[in-house]
């Protein structure tokens, strides 16, 4: 498989991109598996490697919070990340699309290895600026926060990226907002600014405005935490709707249920390192660790 | 004697409406040159790199630090001192000529002053930028530059509104001490008329009065630009539709 010429047919921009599906009917596919593999457009690509983490490391001075952490991501692939707080998952995520500069280690996007150099403060950062903006363009993140643009409506947030950074048409970047916002459930206040609505139509709004980029992998970071426990389900619903379609997830949650019956694999970290990974239905049920176990008991009731 | 005598008024309403046009030219003219260099500074004043940001910080500091009154004076009597100065007056350089016109002088004052706060204004708006909106901006791939373009100066502008209306209004008021360089604003008519018809009251209610509307015009004019840009942050209307979860 050439991963190189992947990340280039993605890197131009095409709309109709590997795991760019959004016609999947909603509840059809109730096994995450059966998507993956009986899904139909995404099928030929799958196992094609989106994203790949090796041997990460991350320092904050003295205090090293990521040891040495690796992952990959295929196409259509659904990672759960858990760990409790301070566990270094969400400085993980961040390191992936380079929003925290790793200490060391490397990152491949779409098969393309980032070409990383030596900052004065002895970070590893991205050592070409264009490359950094496409790789994230191809990593569309959505955070705890939503960190939604304030001073933009619902639409205006959704077409601003596709526009300004991938210079889509307008007419085309609406096309996609309007398939977007539809596909989340918030097309109907496509003229409200966020502050006039709740979180978790937010939080849905900003899935929109990540999925309008079309990118190659979804990353969430903790994308429920900020919210009131009934609007979690919301949420939720339409992440599992995506990772029905087949999309590549990374995902960093407290969401057990999630972790267990929509990723196709967990990884628990502790202090910095995996400590267990495997298939959620094993490594959740039972798990070997002493520390997940001492983790699920306190989580999973 | 009447307790105000509207002839005084009437009969040099040609002079006031003169004052009038000055303190508009001057203010206004003010405002946008400072408005425009403001917004390029401001980008300056945030930077992180102490030799981009410092002298705009200087820039500022002196300008905030003193009277525009002084700086005023500095200008236009100040100049006329130096021998290179006056060496460029005789030598016909058409430059340093504008430094004997008041108008420009004043312009000069009024321009440096009102800039440098709208620098800081603007730079705490900025500053202020929800750290996450920026993070955002990052991580949908755009650079600094489009960040800044697209995120940072459109949010930065719409806050500054509340804070901008009040510096408009002080320029406004402050553009008074213009006659202390022989313009003929609103505020120096009102001298003209009450030297002329030793009617002090007269001529400085009606000139408060005039200040007054103006003063008025503008708190409606932002009024307006913040219904139409800081919608965002407004209460929700209670007229919108109701909301499905």
């Amino acid at each position: 498989m050439n991963h190189a010429a992947t990340f280039d047919r993605i890197s131009v921009g095409d709309p109709h991109n590997s795991i760019g599906l959004h016609e999947a009917p909603q509840d059809a596919l109730n096994d995450v598996r059966s998507a993956v593999t009986q899904g139909t457009a995404m099928n030929h690509n799958a196992n094609v490697e989106q994203v790949r983490v090796e041997d990460l490391h991350k320092s904050y001075g003295d205090n090293e919070v990521l040891k040495g952490v690796s992952l990959s991501a295929n196409s259509g692939d659904v990672i759960s990340i858990i760990g409790s707080s301070g566990s270094g998952k969400s400085t993980w995520l961040r390191c992936i699309n380079f929003l925290e500069n790793p200490t060391s280690g490397r990152v491949v996007v779409g098969g393309k290895e980032v070409g990383l150099t030596r900052n004065r403060k002895g970070d590893l950062v991205v050592a070409d600026p264009k490359q950094l903006q496409l790789i994230r363009t191809r990593l569309s993140m959505v955070f705890q926060h939503f960190n939604l643009w304030s001073h933009m409506t619902v639409l205006e947030n959704v077409i601003e990226a596709p526009i300004h950074v991938l210079g889509l048409p307008k007419a085309e970047a609406l096309e996609r907002a309007e398939r977007y916002l539809e596909r989340v459930g918030v097309w109907k206040f496509r003229d409200a600014y966020p502050a006039h609505m709740s979180g978790g139509q937010q939080q849905r709004v900003a899935i929109a405005r990540a999925l309008a980029m079309e990118p190659s992998v979804l990353l969430f970071d903790e994308p429920t935490s900020a919210l009131d426990p009934e609007l979690v389900g919301e949420v939720l619903k339409v992440m599992r709707s995506l990772a029905e379609e087949g999309r590549t997830m990374l995902v960093v949650t407290h969401e057990m249920g999630f972790a267990r019956e929509v990723s196709n694999h967990v990884i628990f970290v502790h202090r910095g390192r995996v400590e267990e990974q495997g298939n959620p239905k094993e490594v959740l049920v039972r798990p070997q660790s002493e520390r997940l176990q001492q983790f699920l008991s306190g989580n999973l009731k | 004697m009447e307790l105000f005598d509207f002839q005084v008024i009437t009969g040099s309403l040609p002079e006031f409406w003169r004052g009038l046009l000055m303190t508009l030219q001057l203010t206004g003219i003010a405002l946008l040159c400072g408005f425009a260099g403001a917004v390029p500074l401001a980008v300056a004043r945030v930077s992180k790199n102490r030799w981009v940001s410092g002298p705009v910080a200087a820039y500022t500091y002196f300008f905030r630090g003193t009277p525009m009154l002084v700086q005023l004076l500095l200008i236009y009597y100040g100049a006329g001192q130096w021998q290179w100065m006056q060496a460029a007056w005789e030598a016909g350089n058409p430059v340093w000529l504008l430094f004997r016109e008041p108008f420009f002088c004043a312009l000069l004052a009024f321009g440096l002053n009102t800039c440098a706060y709208t620098i800081e204004i603007i730079a705490g708006a900025m500053r202020n930028t929800p750290h996450g909106e920026v993070e955002a901006a990052k991580a949908m791939g755009m650079s600094r530059f489009k960040a800044l373009q697209r995120i940072v100066l459109p949010s930065a502008l719409r806050r500054m509104l509340p804070s901008y209306s009040n510096e408009v209004i002080l320029m406004l008021q402050g553009s008074a001490i213009a006659s202390a360089v022989t313009l003929v604003d609103i505020t120096g008519a009102a001298r003209n008329v009450y030297s002329r018809h030793f009617a002090p009251f007269e001529a400085f209610v009606f000139a408060g009065l005039v200040y007054l509307v103006l003063t008025f015009l503008l708190v409606g004019m932002f009024k307006y630009a913040e219904g139409r840009w800081l919608a965002h942050l407004a209460p929700r209307k209670a007229t919108k539709r109701k909301e499905a979860a």
